[in-house]
């Protein structure tokens, strides 16, 4: 658990994304998944896409991934972060992808390279996911 | 196959104000000069105006601007959303309204002082996000600092390097070339102000993989498109840009800025869906194509669209580009009046009046032989396109 300024944007709830936002304040980083058809998606929604259904469930990842993609920021800067900030887009081994930051240093990331989530909190108590590099697999 | 809507309207007037950092007047200032401006170009006045097509998040409501320039009656008023995806959207409301008999001449309008105002570069107003299905997209994203259209493009843009060995100098090739449209443009703001490939690379990063010089700029400043039918504009003073295709479109997945999560993000499947609409109602095709006005927010975008509009193949816009296919006296002469990046950014607005200006061979960089062309509006948001034909 790190913690962080509570300058930074806050995340903010919608009523068919509050149990996401459970699962984080807990430490557990959620899929939707289609209760018919069995298809995850991220970012929830209502309703599956592939069959359409209304019921849903959800699984919890088990927080390992690949980066997918990456931003390295460097202007603006917005209060509450540091540059240059490196943004992840994290594809789960599960198979959906998020968006999180990362300890990693704009000079050790890289596409390809194994992650596992951990936690950050701000000052106000507002909990997100990030990510570590993977050591056990060796990462990069 | 030609649909109906095919060559049923045309653009018959243009107008702007001049494009700058600080207009020194109100955003309502810059759509009325804009659409007098238009109404002048094209030999109509205030009183012929029954129809009004802008974007949602235009400031100067159609009220508003009908009741300072004395327009009689308005019987037609349209928007679209999603910012600079839809531009060419609101030209296309215009030729239905048209088209179909409900309005007869159309004013589309964009106004704002998008530079000394409320910059879009800056990111959303801190706390001031609605908690709405609209604004979902930036709580996947914000929190983590991705708050800026350059920082949300570069997550796109470096997974494009990554899948087809691309370089940020492929990236830079179309600033280059935008620049040196816009140094040969009067009205742009780089103005006698080109670049070369190393001082591309030398700017400083904004977001890598984008760099200051891959951002368009941006702008105070009004544009305005006067539309009518093809039969009355026979009649006007202009030579008419007829609408020979429009199409808006939304992909699969398709979120704001960030379609992060479908299976090949370095591809916009809502611009192919555009496409095909406009090749079926037109009977063109990317070879009937013989100049383009492509959105240049960030410059990876420009790769992106030759793609998916299918004037080249998946990871080959690199290649198109080096060999000089944007150029002149290339196959595909591209952003002639120097794109966001070198002329202004009007929320696309100022390409269509480019696309409008090169079908009646008035561009400042006019290329031989112009008789179709395409303006493209944002790519990454929902977006929007025209083929203007002679």
């Amino acid at each position: 658990m790190m913690t962080v300024s509570g300058r930074r944007p806050k995340p903010f709830i919608l009523e068919y994304t509050r149990f996401w936002w459970d699962g984080v304040a807990e430490g557990r980083l959620l899929i939707q998944r289609c209760a018919d058809c069995g298809t995850l998606r991220h970012p929830p929604a209502p309703s599956c896409a592939a069959c359409q259904s209304l019921r849903w469930d959800a699984i919890e990842s088990a927080g390992i991934g690949t980066v997918y993609s990456f931003v390295v920021s460097h202007h603006p800067e917005a209060p509450g972060f540091e540059y240059p900030l490196v943004v992840l887009l994290v594809e789960l081994d599960e198979g959906i992808r998020l968006v999180a930051g990362t300890d990693l240093r704009r000079d050790e990331v890289a596409i390809g390279d194994r992650v596992r989530v951990d936690w950050l909190r701000d000052e106000d108590g507002a909990q997100l996911p990030y990510f570590r590099r993977l050591e056990e697999e060796g990462g990069r | 196959m030609s649909a109906p809507f095919s060559r049923a309207a045309a653009i018959v007037g243009i107008g702007a104000t001049e494009f700058s950092k600080q207009s020194g007047r109100s955003e309502l200032s810059l759509a009325v000069e804009s659409t007098l401006a238009a109404l002048d170009d094209a030999g109509l006045s205030v009183h012929d105006v029954d129809g009004t097509s802008t974007f949602t998040m235009e400031t100067n409501p159609e009220n508003m601007l009908a009741r300072a320039l004395g327009i009689d009656e308005l019987v037609f008023f349209s928007r679209v959303g999603f910012g600079g995806g839809g531009g060419c959207g609101s030209v296309m409301h215009a030729a239905m309204a048209v088209a179909s008999g409900l309005a007869d001449v159309v004013v589309c309008y964009r106004a704002f002082n998008e530079r000394s105002g409320r910059r879009f570069g800056q990111g959303p107003p801190p706390d001031k996000v609605a908690v709405t299905t609209e604004n979902e997209y930036r709580s996947w994203v914000n929190p983590h600092g991705l708050l800026t259209p350059a920082q949300q493009t570069a997550m796109v843009a470096q997974r494009y390097l990554h899948d087809y060995g691309a370089t940020t100098e492929d990236f830079g090739r179309v600033s280059v070339l935008s620049r040196k449209h816009a140094a040969n443009n009067p009205n742009a703001w780089f103005y006698g102000q080109p670049i070369t490939l190393e001082e591309h690379q030398a700017s400083r990063w904004i977001a890598e993989p984008l760099r200051l010089l891959d951002c368009c700029q941006e702008t105070d400043g009004g544009q305005a498109i006067v539309v009518t039918t093809l039969d009355r504009a026979r009649d006007l003073r202009q030579t008419p840009a007829v609408i020979s295709a429009a199409a808006q479109g939304i992909g699969p997945d398709q979120h704001t800025m960030v379609s992060y999560y479908r299976e090949d993000i370095a591809h916009f499947p809502e611009v192919s869906a555009v496409a095909r609409r406009m090749w079926e109602q037109s009977g063109l095709g990317p070879k009937d194509i013989d100049a383009a006005v492509l959105y240049d927010h960030f410059t990876p975008y420009v790769l992106t669209q030759l793609e998916d509009f299918g004037f080249c193949g998946r990871g080959e816009a690199a290649g198109y580009i080096a060999e000089g296919n944007l150029e002149l006296d290339g196959t595909l002469p591209t952003n002639t009046h120097g794109g966001q990046l070198g002329e202004g950014y009007l929320h696309g607005m100022n390409g269509i009046a480019e696309g409008v200006r090169l079908i009646r061979g008035t561009s400042p960089n006019q290329p031989a032989g112009v008789e179709n062309v395409l303006v493209t509006s944002g790519a990454g948001v929902p977006t929007s396109a025209l083929v203007l034909s002679t």
